[in-house]
């Protein structure tokens, strides 16, 4: 199969376990999110073809089956897999295609490589305009009164005697999808199933964590193409060992 | 052990193969040999005083180190599992009674002293 430097891998579905430390060889203390993969497979494949478009179906962990929905039950049985906890779909490049029921390792990413990465970011519920907008709020003495942490005026006068759209304001915040980019991989552990992210990410612990190639950067040349898939991890292990 | 844990743990064991870290307990005088870059070069640089406090929790383990640099107080946290520490000797053993010496912060000069340990058994059969 020829891969080109445009070729797309798929990503991978995690859980955050929460975060620690490592020290790195030089002694710098490196803080690090652990990704935790669990039984990561490719459940379908969507081609050009039958839909219209190239991508992995992937799943993550494994659901009871009596809280699995029938007609998602007849799905996995095609498939010859495990009912899933989570399906999260990739867009892949036709020659990144895996075939369903292959089970994806840590090892498909690399330390070193830039990583993009996608959650729900933790809800704060109804917030007000100081926590949402970092507005100043008023002050605390001089005569202010109950509206320390208001938002203030919200427009002019009778020219335009509105408000304008998209006007900062409280609201509902977090608890939406958040993508942070150019994340370095620190270390991958194929044996434990785990992934070790440079830095903070977003969502709560316990929360679905999705990793892909970083976008802005070119890949990273030991990335493995397709994929790094569990059946190669002994033998790659050993290279590295 | 959670997964987090066992991630720690194993680090910890690691670091642990190649630090050259003597017992050492609260009280004690001890003398840290750090590594500092310098430019391009790494040397050693060595720092002693009264260990005032230590933090047990695993990997993020940390040790405190008091003394007083022409006159004035200094205060250096080191992580215990660092690799930038080089070693850690066991200059003088100190018989305190407390876990952290806090109180040797508000003490100058005489008031500061910690008595030296001595060990029991050892007298006896001198």
């Amino acid at each position: 199969m020829t891969q080109t430097k445009t070729s797309q891998r798929t990503g991978l579905i995690t859980t955050k376990l929460g975060m620690t430390r490592v020290f790195s060889e030089k002694g710098e203390h490196v803080p690090v999110t652990v990704l935790k993969l669990d039984a990561v497979q490719v459940v379908g494949v969507r081609t050009q073809e039958k839909n219209g478009y190239t991508a992995l179906q992937l799943g993550y962990g494994t659901a009871k089956v009596k809280n699995v929905a029938k007609a998602q039950r007849e799905t996995y049985a095609k498939a010859k897999v495990e009912p899933k906890k989570k399906l999260v779909e990739f867009r892949v490049s036709p020659d990144a295609v895996l075939e369903i029921g292959s089970e994806l390792s840590a090892t498909h990413f690399v330390p070193g490589q830039y990583v993009d990465v996608t959650s729900t970011s933790i809800g704060k519920g109804f917030a007000g305009v100081m926590k949402r907008w970092n507005f100043r709020g008023l002050r605390a003495t001089h005569g202010v009164s109950i509206s320390h942490r208001s938002p203030g005026s919200t427009g002019q006068r009778q020219d335009p005697g509105r408000t304008f759209k998209g006007k900062k304001m409280p609201g509902h915040m977090g608890d939406r999808t958040v993508t942070t980019l150019n994340l370095q991989i620190v270390s991958v552990d194929p044996e434990l199933g785990v992934v070790l992210v440079r830095g903070a990410i977003p969502g709560a612990e316990g929360a679905y964590v999705t990793i892909r190639d970083a976008v802005k950067r070119e890949r990273h040349k030991d990335a493995p193409l397709p994929a790094g898939l569990k059946s190669m991890t002994s033998g790659s292990t050993e290279v590295a060992a | 052990m959670n997964l987090l844990q066992k991630i720690e743990a194993n680090q910890v064991e690691k670091l642990k193969e190649n630090s050259k870290l003597a017992e050492f307990s609260i009280g004690d005088t001890v003398r840290v040999n750090v590594k500092v870059v310098e430019g391009s070069r790494e040397r050693v640089q060595a720092y002693e005083g009264v260990c005032i406090a230590i933090k047990n929790a695993g990997l993020n383990s940390a040790f405190t180190v008091r003394k007083i640099s022409y006159g004035e107080g200094v205060e250096r946290v080191f992580p215990l599992y660092s690799p930038r520490i080089e070693s850690v000797e066991r200059i003088r053993r100190g018989a305190v009674r407390r876990a952290k010496l806090y109180y040797l912060r508000t003490r100058r000069g005489k008031a500061a002293r910690i008595t030296e340990k001595t060990d029991y058994e050892q007298k006896k059969s001198a």
